[in-house]
């Protein structure tokens, strides 16, 4: 392909995209002449060009439309809709054929008869609704359909070649006509320009001026009459109407100076105008074009550019290591020239990525009303702050997310028009885009005055897709339950459109977000709108990095993502906690979940740890904490030692790593080593399963464990030793509020009249309470059988997430501990406690006990670990031998394996298999066919029932309801032994 | 065999086409790559190590600028490996466009060997050791393995090891 070929392609392909928008804005404005213009001159350049270059198939389409859009701009067709659309096929028929000659080289065979045939039809008025009727009225409503009196001159290149033809004829019959004639190019120029000029009323040298300067040239009166004359032929030989060249005309001698006895220095005629030119023309293209002096640049040049330049920035930082350990040096101050030059180098070459964010959005305005026209709505498209730039390669990361979420608005948000007027909006809805620099981020909001997202709708969602269920849900705020349309597979709209709603959501718009070290946050009211904020860096090439030390490993941290550093002498850890291995600290009011990076990182123990820390005291006296933010989401990192920040260059992670999560990338410091970049979005992950919830569902696991993301609701309470403790609330059965002095003592135990019976009260050791005054009493109810746990305080009932660290016995009556509101939180072992008020609780409820010789055997298929240490001991009680596994696969191949149990019962949601996937092929081995598998699962309604069963389920069981679960393995093998007994 | 009669002139494409390999030891055994797909030899290194990665990964290294990731060829192959890392020499290779080295424990020779002498490799060897090979030369002295940087390269990163 030959570079004239290749530039028209490029230059093409952008004032395509010009056009694209423009056109779109022509619709909203039908009758701004400057627009018009430069339509038609883009057009216009096309068909030229495709005429030079032999592109027949281009040029006839590009005619077709500029005939129209010439008709447009000469008032002899309205801006209809119909017309705006047929331009709009034809634009992109332009840009497929295009886009074929750029893969091919070559003009792809075809015909384009219809688009031109269409185009054609409305350039005479055929199709579209021409203003014929108003012909006869034209010339009183030209002003304001036609454009000013620059475009009806016929603009730029219309005033020229009249000024060219005057100054032909002026030769031609002027006496001194012959002498000028060397002079008459630069006159004819000063004229032309001096026509705009005036017409267009920006600075420079106007037609009058120009006049002026030919009278103090010692040109006549009469010269200049006749020039007049002559100008005024050549306008009309050219179409211009009568009306217009009078106007034009009066131009010459507006601002005239009377006395024209003014006589300055002897100048050649014309000559300054002319000498201005040049200039006056820049400036005029300027302002028209908003373009600078540019120069195309291949973009892998820019990128070869760029990282050389980054080699460049290691080897200054490398020479900058150096010089430190040389006090006094000749190298040091050209070294400290480098280093500035380096700097200033970098910023350039950064500069030259930059782009305006415009270019990202330059194609929404069509798209948007490509939707509005598709969906029968009215948008408007509002952008600000289109020429905020950034980095290129972030640039092409946010095009996509930018357009979907843009889509998502047209299609979800913004309503129908009779619906918009019905609940008193405008008809026209609006769909906004910002975008604005902040600190080293670019933040772009794009919002919609729409419907907003119905959370009830979101509700429904989540509950269906098994993403929450109703009682997780109604402990969440408004703002909480909104961030579920970034999980996977979630979508709003009720039907799938052609626009969307295709299985392509929210959540590939977050992860290519959070891919280049965004954040995106979502807020909605509904009736009123949404609203998408986005956050990016300014660029991702070079980022200014922390340099923490931990396990003898040195590791980068992104300091944007850093918000301060707090160094924890170990000798006096107040504020740091240790509970149950969780690390937390009290960072003023707030209590911060920390990771230690070695845990996470797996990293042992320091290899040579045990002989620095003798010799160097430091790592074993004091940690720091490197509090990072991700998001609404704040946790600490633990780490040994804390270097200086330096200019990394981020390099792309071999391909065989890049699972791992905790690393975003890799540079190489100033020591020439190899170091890893921490990714502070991958820590959070490793922090919280959900990062971007709100505090309140804070949940650290430290290490590479299963995440959990189990939410329940737990009562929270304070009782004895002080600290925060938590119940399911599920097991509780009433709170009550009772004078202990009412309690009475029956042989060992302390009771309470209570509801017509007698109810054991017991302390939170286990032992019968023994206190006075008032106190609230968790009430644990079975049947007839109560229980009272005697309680200092109830704090709160809070929904979090559970993810417990098993206490292992340490303590009796205590399950473990867990953040629940942001406070470490010793869960307590209801059983324990029900145990030890009655020890035949749990016997009721197994009707027809085994003997030992019959002991049932359970498998019990529960990924929680909560929930199986919370039904193991229950059904050992109950009699029953445990069998545990901690997902289906693992059931599976026990069965397998040929374990016989004479009950399962399993968990439905699991990761991997679920519960149905278990009990599916459970059922499909002969040998477990009759065997009953119970499930378990947090939500029973009917409908989960019902598709229970169909699986294969013998019973459906709600989690915490450990009462059902044991009547129903009781009632199942006692069917069982009776069947057993009539066979 | 067939061997040319012209000794002066070399047959290009006949049996007596011959190929050069690098040849390196690993524990004792001779391996070999063809040279060119050898793209340095490097004393050892610095060698940073990544947590969480893959076991045979030993960990990143500055090769002029270029982050080269390294890989352990004793763990590769199944074999002991402390202190090996520290000591080891790197072969650095390319496989799509990313570069590597294998580290082993010297750096030989180059041989050419003739392509008609390459056997198949003994189907009784470890199955990682198969893996990995290509071939086999029986040479004077000992028996060279061809190793496909490919199937070294292609078992680590699908397979993420967890460290305990």
């Amino acid at each position: 392909m030959d570079d004239l070929l290749k530039d028209f392609i490029a230059e093409t392909s952008e004032s395509l995209d010009l056009l694209d928008s423009e056109i779109v804005e022509l619709e909203q404005r039908p009758g701004d002449p400057a627009l018009l213009g430069s339509i038609f001159r883009v057009m216009h350049t096309i068909k030229g060009t495709c005429g030079f270059l032999g592109l027949p198939r281009l040029e006839a389409v590009a005619h077709a439309a500029e005939d129209v859009l010439g008709r447009v701009r000469d008032g002899e067709l309205s801006v209809s809709h119909d017309v705006i659309s047929q331009v709009l096929i034809a634009l992109d028929r332009i840009k497929e054929l295009v886009g074929l000659l750029g893969e091919t080289g070559a003009e792809p065979e075809g015909e384009d008869h219809e688009i031109i045939a269409v185009l054609r039809a409305i350039a005479s008025g055929e199709a579209a609704a021409p203003v014929k009727a108003a012909h006869n009225e034209k010339k009183e409503e030209m002003p304001a359909r036609k454009g000013s009196l620059f475009e009806r001159a016929g603009g730029a290149s219309g005033i020229d070649t009249a000024c060219e033809l005057a100054c032909g004829g002026f030769i031609a019959k002027s006496e001194e006509g012959a002498a000028l004639e060397p002079e008459m190019l630069k006159l004819q120029f000063a004229l032309a320009k001096g026509f705009e000029v005036a017409l267009e009323k920006t600075p420079g040298i106007d037609i009058a001026d120009v006049l002026t300067c030919l009278k103090d040239n010692g040109w006549t009166q009469e010269d200049i009459a006749l020039l007049e004359v002559e100008l005024g032929t050549a306008y009309r030989s050219l179409g211009v109407e009568d009306d217009d060249v009078l106007s034009l005309l009066a131009h010459l001698h507006r601002g005239e100076i009377p006395e024209p006895e003014v006589q300055a220095e002897v100048l050649p005629p014309a000559k300054p105008a002319s000498a201005e030119k040049p200039q006056a023309g820049n400036e005029k293209h300027d302002a028209a074009h908003g373009q600078t002096q540019t120069l195309r640049v291949n973009i892998n040049v820019l990128e070869d550019l760029m990282t050389l330049v980054s080699e460049l920035v290691l080897t200054r930082n490398q020479l900058l290591q150096i010089m430190r350990s040389h006090e006094e040096t000749p190298f040091a101050a050209p070294l400290q020239r480098l280093n500035q030059v380096t700097t200033e180098l970098q910023e350039s070459v950064m500069m030259t990525r930059m782009q305006p964010i415009g270019n990202a959005w330059g194609k929404l305005p069509r798209l948007v009303r490509d939707l509005s026209q598709e969906l029968g709505k009215k948008i408007e498209l509002a952008m600000t702050g289109a020429d905020t730039e950034l980095d290129r390669q972030i640039l092409e990361s946010i095009r996509d997310p930018l357009t979907h979420m843009v889509r998502n608005s047209a299609d979800h948000g913004i309503e129908m028009p009779h619906d918009r007027a019905a609940s008193g909006k405008p008809e026209y809805g609006t769909i906004e885009l910002a975008a604005r620099h902040e600190g080293g981020h670019i933040v772009v909001i794009i919002s919609d005055d729409g419907r907003g997202l119905p959370t009830a709708r979101i509700r429904e969602k989540v509950v269906a897709n098994g993403l929450a269920t109703e009682s997780q849900l109604d402990g969440m705020s408004e703002q909480q339950i909104q961030q579920f349309i970034f999980r996977p597979g979630f979508s709003t709209a009720a039907a799938v459109t052609s626009v969307s709603g295709r299985g392509v959501g929210m959540d590939v718009v977050r992860n290519n977000i959070e891919k280049i070290g965004g954040i995106i946050e979502f807020h909605s009211t509904e009736g009123v709108g949404s609203r998408f904020v986005i956050k990016i860096p300014l660029t991702l090439a070079i980022v200014s990095a922390l340099i923490v030390e931990c396990e003898g490993e040195r590791f980068a941290l992104p300091q944007n993502s850093v918000v301060e550093l707090v160094r924890i002498n170990r000798a006096a850890t107040k504020g740091l906690e240790n509970i149950n291995g969780r690390p937390v600290y009290r960072l003023r009011d707030r209590l911060l979940p920390l990771v230690s990076l070695s845990e996470i990182l797996g990293l042992p123990d320091s290899p040579d740890s045990d002989e620095v820390s003798p010799q160097e005291h430091e790592p074993a006296d004091s940690t720091y904490v490197v509090v990072s933010q991700v998001g609404a989401f704040v946790f600490g990192i633990i780490v040994d030692k804390v270097f200086d920040t330096e200019e990394i260059v981020v390099k792309p992670v071999s391909r065989c790593m890049r699972h791992i999560s905790c690393f975003s990338g890799t540079t190489i410091l100033g020591d020439g080593r190899v170091i890893m970049i921490l990714d502070p979005n991958g820590l959070a992950s490793a922090v919280s399963s959900s990062p971007h919830a709100e505090a309140a569902a804070l949940t650290a696991r430290a290490g590479r464990g299963i995440q959990r993301n189990e939410a329940i609701s737990m009562l929270v309470f304070e009782a004895r030793d002080g600290g925060p403790k938590a119940v399911p609330l599920s097991l509780v059965a009433r709170l009550e509020e009772k004078d202990l002095a009412a309690a009475e003592k029956a042989g060992s135990r302390t009771v309470l009249q209570y509801r017509g019976g007698l109810m054991p009260l017991i302390d939170l050791d286990g032992h019968p309470a023994e206190r006075q005054g008032k106190h609230p009493i968790l009430v644990f109810v079975d049947g007839d059988r109560m229980l009272g746990l005697v309680v200092d305080r109830v704090v709160d009932i809070i929904e979090a997430p559970l993810d417990l660290h098993l206490a292992g016995g340490s303590r009796p009556g205590i399950l473990g501990s867990a953040i629940i509101g942001g406070n470490a939180t010793d869960i307590i072992d209801t059983v324990h406690y029900l145990r030890q008020s009655d020890a035949d609780w749990f016997e009721v409820k197994t009707e027809s006990p085994f003997g030992n010789d019959s002991e049932r055997h359970v498998l019990l298929v529960e990924d929680s670990a909560f929930f199986r240490n919370l039904l193991i001991p229950m059904l050992t009680i109950a009699g029953y031998s445990v069998t545990v596994a901690e997902h289906a696969e693992a059931a599976i191949s026990l069965c397998k394996d040929g374990a016989a149990f004479d009950f399962i019962v399993s968990d439905i949601e699991m990761p991997g298999l679920s519960g149905f996937d278990l009990v599916r092929t459970l059922r499909a081995d002969k040998r477990l066919d009759d065997v009953p598998i119970v499930a378990l699962s947090s939500h029973a309604n009917s409908r989960d029932i019902e598709r229970g069963m169909e699986a294969g389920f013998t019973d459906y069981v709600t989690k915490l309801d450990p009462k059902a679960l044991l009547n129903v393995l009781s009632r199942t093998s006692t069917a069982d032994t009776q069947r057993e007994a009539s066979a | 065999m067939n061997t040319s009669l012209h000794t002066t002139a070399p047959v290009e494409g006949s049996e007596t086409a011959t190929e050069d390999y690098v040849t390196m030891k690993v524990a004792g055994q001779t391996f070999g790559i063809p040279v060119l797909n050898v793209r340095d030899v490097l004393s050892p290194q610095i060698i940073t190590r990544i947590p969480l990665a893959s076991v045979e990964i030993a960990g990143s290294l500055n090769l002029r600028g270029r982050i080269v990731t390294a890989i352990d060829m004793r763990t590769r192959l199944g074999l002991p490996a402390d202190g090996f890392v520290e000591r080891a020499m790197a072969v650095v290779v390319e496989h799509d466009d990313e570069p590597f080295s294998l580290l082993v424990d010297e750096v030989g020779e180059v041989l050419s060997l003739p392509m008609s002498e390459r056997q198949s490799v003994p189907a009784t060897l470890d199955e990682r050791w198969r893996d990995v090979s290509q071939g086999i030369y029986r040479l004077d002295d000992r028996l060279l393995l061809v190793l496909s940087v490919t199937s070294v390269l292609s078992a680590i990163g699908v397979d993420p090891v967890h460290a305990a």
